[in-house]
């Protein structure tokens, strides 16, 4: 029984191992771009939709729809780089049940690059909308002593942020296994079932607090200058 | 007794307790935001949305330290860096 996928190694390429991890991520977005790219070759406008269109609509309208619903602005800035991650992980944790799949998510590697590349779009974003020096004053907020509490808060929620997916999908792939062990017989659908809930699940929460953290960067400008007259606040507030 | 059993007992009952501690209080935690989240639904229906989104997200943070708990328990159990030091140390 292994913790990781990093620990399943097919070839090793000098210092290179390919491991489990490794191909299962290439898997995933070999299946994102070829469908993606399979379904937006022919896209069409008119009264009849092709499955796959519609399928890829309802996809990308649901994830509009909820990062307006927590930015209370147009969604586009932040759709790319949110529904990305939604993507990406929601696939590798519900192909989890393909027999024989390693989820990438699995392994600590995985969620920390992926943690990662919050921990740095947060303050892209947050520079992007403020300016850099107008962004790096709101650590200084509500006073100068916060500012080692404010990074390492920036810190911490980037190691939670890993660690919550990889525990999750871990212990789904680990109960799985233990129950297939004591109870062989229907009781690990029920965990799988379980499992898929829980995957889904994770990958909304992961998108969302990136969001989440990507919005407080964006916005915490507009708060502190309340009481000024700025017209781009005005206009952000909605 | 031998540093190696040692190891081994002292870590299988520590990841016993690390989760048989952790889980428990988490939950009891999850609990307390669940029904007020319940309350909160019962009063204003019209605010389901936001107050489910919120629920999900405070409930993965919450959830978080019993995940940290599991996470330290698993690692004792299977990829203990002592014990395997130590096997190393008998082996070679």
């Amino acid at each position: 029984m292994t913790i990781t996928p990093d620990a399943i190694v097919y070839w090793q390429l000098g210092p290179y191992a390919i491991s489990a991890t490794l191909v299962f991520t290439w898997v995933v977005m070999a299946i994102l771009v070829l469908g993606s790219w399979l379904v937006t070759r022919k896209l069409t406008t008119g009264a009849r939709v092709a499955r796959g269109q519609l399928l890829l609509e309802i996809v990308v309208n649901a994830i509009r729809a909820q990062i307006r619903e927590v930015v209370d602005e147009a969604p586009d800035r932040y759709l790319p780089f949110v529904g990305t991650l939604f993507l990406f992980i929601v696939t590798s944790n519900v192909l989890s049940v393909v027999p024989g799949f390693h989820p990438p998510t699995g392994s600590l590697s995985t969620t920390s690059a992926l943690a990662l590349c919050v921990f740095v779009a947060v303050p892209a974003f947050g520079i992007a909308t403020h300016g850099a020096g107008a962004y790096f004053r709101t650590y200084l907020q509500p006073s100068p002593f916060m500012l080692p509490f404010n990074l390492l808060g920036e810190v911490t929620r980037t190691i939670a942020l890993a660690i919550r997916l990889f525990g999750n999908m871990m212990s789904g792939t680990m109960i799985a296994a233990i129950a297939l062990a004591l109870a062989p017989l229907f009781f690990p659908v029920l965990m799988n079932v379980l499992g898929l809930l829980i995957g889904v699940i994770q990958a909304y929460i992961f998108s969302i607090l990136a969001l989440v953290f990507i919005a407080a960067a964006t916005r915490a400008h507009d708060q502190t200058q309340a009481g000024a007259p700025n017209a781009t606040g005005e206009a952000n507030r909605g | 007794m031998d540093s190696i059993e040692l190891i081994g007992m002292i870590s299988i009952i520590m990841a016993g307790a690390t989760v048989g501690i952790g889980a428990p209080i988490t939950a009891i935690g999850e609990g307390w935001a669940v029904s007020r989240a319940m309350s909160a639904l019962a009063q204003q229906p019209d605010a389901a949305p936001v107050i489910s989104r919120s629920l999900f997200i405070g409930l993965a943070m919450i959830e978080s330290s019993a995940i940290y708990c599991f996470v330290v328990s698993m690692v004792l159990i299977f990829a203990n860096p002592f014990w395997n030091h130590f096997l190393g140390v008998a082996g070679g």
